[in-house]
């Protein structure tokens, strides 16, 4: 899961979600290549999927994943829950059970009541679903440490989105292959606000 | 014209006395395990295998970028101060330049234990060679001192990189020495994961005729510069300064804080960022109008 270099963070606050990642993208390990990535994709207004792990294997993700959500729209007349696209998410994986895609994804959406939904998955679609945090990356020791320690419960939408960047901040910063700053997607009923993160460069 | 030589020392028999008894009392202080023909390899049959079992105890910290060179004032190093266990960073504050003597640095890139126990082995050969006769010891003594040692560990699993930089007599000295047995005196190295990029600005910025000041900063943004786009390199950057009179340290940067120093501005737009951004989500929006027009 270490071949480009990713970190990603989804936590659930008080009526609102958010979602962060590193910005990033390396080849043959060390050769930092772009450090305006995201590996942030959205679905819809209130759906978010972060996806980690090989760069050409979430594209290739994120674009069927993208077609599968936009055919669900035009035939139903409505867009996917966030419970919903984890199950097309995760049977997608399941599909490549033998050659899996390497990537893992993570889910971050608020439903059509405005309850918030996250989950992660391993690469061959069994997902976690959490009321707290989830992360993915190739440095989810580090990320789970900070997030342990600074997460609290109902968190307002702006303490969720100090909360969620320090977290990656100080995770990246103990990982070689991610980091160079951030990116923040905070999802409320009024709809998503995307903000950049600074950090270390090195 | 008459040529005075300094030749003293050959005939101060009390001087010659002293020396030696400073020599004994020295080598008295020394372990005996610090030199080389006191570490035994292991009794095992296969020595390879066993060797590819401990290398996962003693995993060296590979991820870092040092430079060192000569210009018309001496020679500048810096190097970073990043170590790193695979993809994990263990310290941002390692510290890779050794301070051999004050005239002489070592920098360290490889197995961090390695070169920190035979620079500092360095150090107490370099000593004893000044206490036997009566002045400092050459930099080309000094690293051939160190790449024989290496080289009597050949094939044993060390792993440096290093270079060993400082001014005596015939001024100003950079060599290069590694644990194959490598000794290569030059104008320019750099060594490390991240060499290939200090190179790429080092080699663009470099003069003979560099002052000081623009010697030191050429070397600080090499090194930044490593840090930014190699994975394994980052912490701070720290220069040194070897003129005739030894070295001296001229600075040391957080890259976290020099980044923005060398890009103050710099802001990330939106709509280039991967993912379904602002841009791409309008142009669906209008392609769906569209779509419903017709």
């Amino acid at each position: 899961m270490n071949q480009n270099g990713s970190a990603i963070i989804a936590m659930v606050g008080k009526d609102c979600v958010a979602i962060a990642s590193d910005l990033r993208l390396g080849i043959n390990q060390n050769q930092t290549t772009a450090v305006d990535y995201s590996k942030l994709h959205k679905i819809h207004d209130k759906l978010w999927l972060g996806l980690t792990g090989l760069i050409a294997d979430q594209l290739t993700l994120a674009q069927k994943l993208r077609f599968k959500h936009d055919m669900y729209e035009l035939r139903e007349n409505r867009v996917m829950s966030p419970k919903v696209f984890a199950s097309v998410v995760s049977t997608t994986l399941y599909e490549k059970r033998f050659q899996p895609y390497y990537t893992e994804p993570v889910v971050a959406g608020l439903d059509k009541d405005g309850k918030p939904y996250i989950t992660s998955m391993d690469l061959i679609g069994a997902d976690a679903s959490a009321d707290d945090f989830v992360v993915a990356g190739d440095n989810v020791e580090s990320l789970f440490g900070v997030c342990e320690s600074f997460y609290r419960k109902d968190l307002e939408p702006d303490e969720l989105f100090n909360v969620i960047g320090n977290c990656l901040n100080a995770g990246v910063n103990r990982d070689c292959l991610s980091g160079w700053g951030g990116i923040v997607t905070l999802i409320t009923k009024d709809g998503p606000i995307t903000r950049t993160l600074k950090n270390r460069m090195d | 014209m008459s040529v005075n030589l300094d030749l003293s020392f050959l005939h101060d028999t009390e001087r010659g006395a002293a020396s030696t008894k400073y020599r004994d009392e020295a080598l008295q202080g020394v372990s005996n395990s610090v030199h080389a023909s006191n570490f035994t390899a292991p009794a095992v049959e296969d020595f390879d295998a066993f060797q590819r079992e401990v290398i996962n105890y003693v995993k060296p910290a590979h991820g870092t970028t040092t430079l060192g060179f000569i210009f018309e004032h001496g020679i500048v190093i810096a190097v970073d101060s990043r170590a790193s266990q695979g993809p994990y960073i263990s310290s941002q504050t390692v510290k890779k330049v050794i301070e051999i003597n004050p005239f002489l640095l070592g920098t360290m890139a490889g197995g961090a234990a390695d070169c920190q126990f035979w620079q500092r082995n360095l150090g107490i050969q370099c000593r004893l060679h000044e206490l036997e006769n009566g002045k400092r010891i050459t930099v080309r003594a000094a690293s051939k001192l160190l790449a024989n040692t290496l080289y009597s560990y050949k094939g044993r699993g060390l792993s440096m990189g290093t270079m060993i930089a400082g001014w005596d007599l015939n001024g100003p000295g950079l060599y290069y020495v590694d644990s194959e047995g490598t000794r290569l005196k030059g104008q320019r190295f750099s060594v490390g994961s991240g060499s290939l990029f200090a190179y790429g600005v080092l080699d663009q910025g470099y003069r003979w005729d560099l002052s000081v000041k623009e010697a030191c900063e050429l070397g600080r943004r090499a090194i930044y510069h490593a840090t930014f786009r190699d994975a394994f390199s980052g912490g701070t950057v720290s220069v040194y300064h070897v003129g005739k009179n030894g070295w001296t340290k001229v600075t040391g940067d957080d890259v976290g804080e020099l980044h923005f120093h060398y890009y103050p501005s710099e802001k990330i737009d939106e709509d280039s960022l991967g993912g379904l951004g602002k841009k791409e989500a309008e142009e669906r929006a209008a392609a769906e109008a569209t779509a419903m027009e017709t």
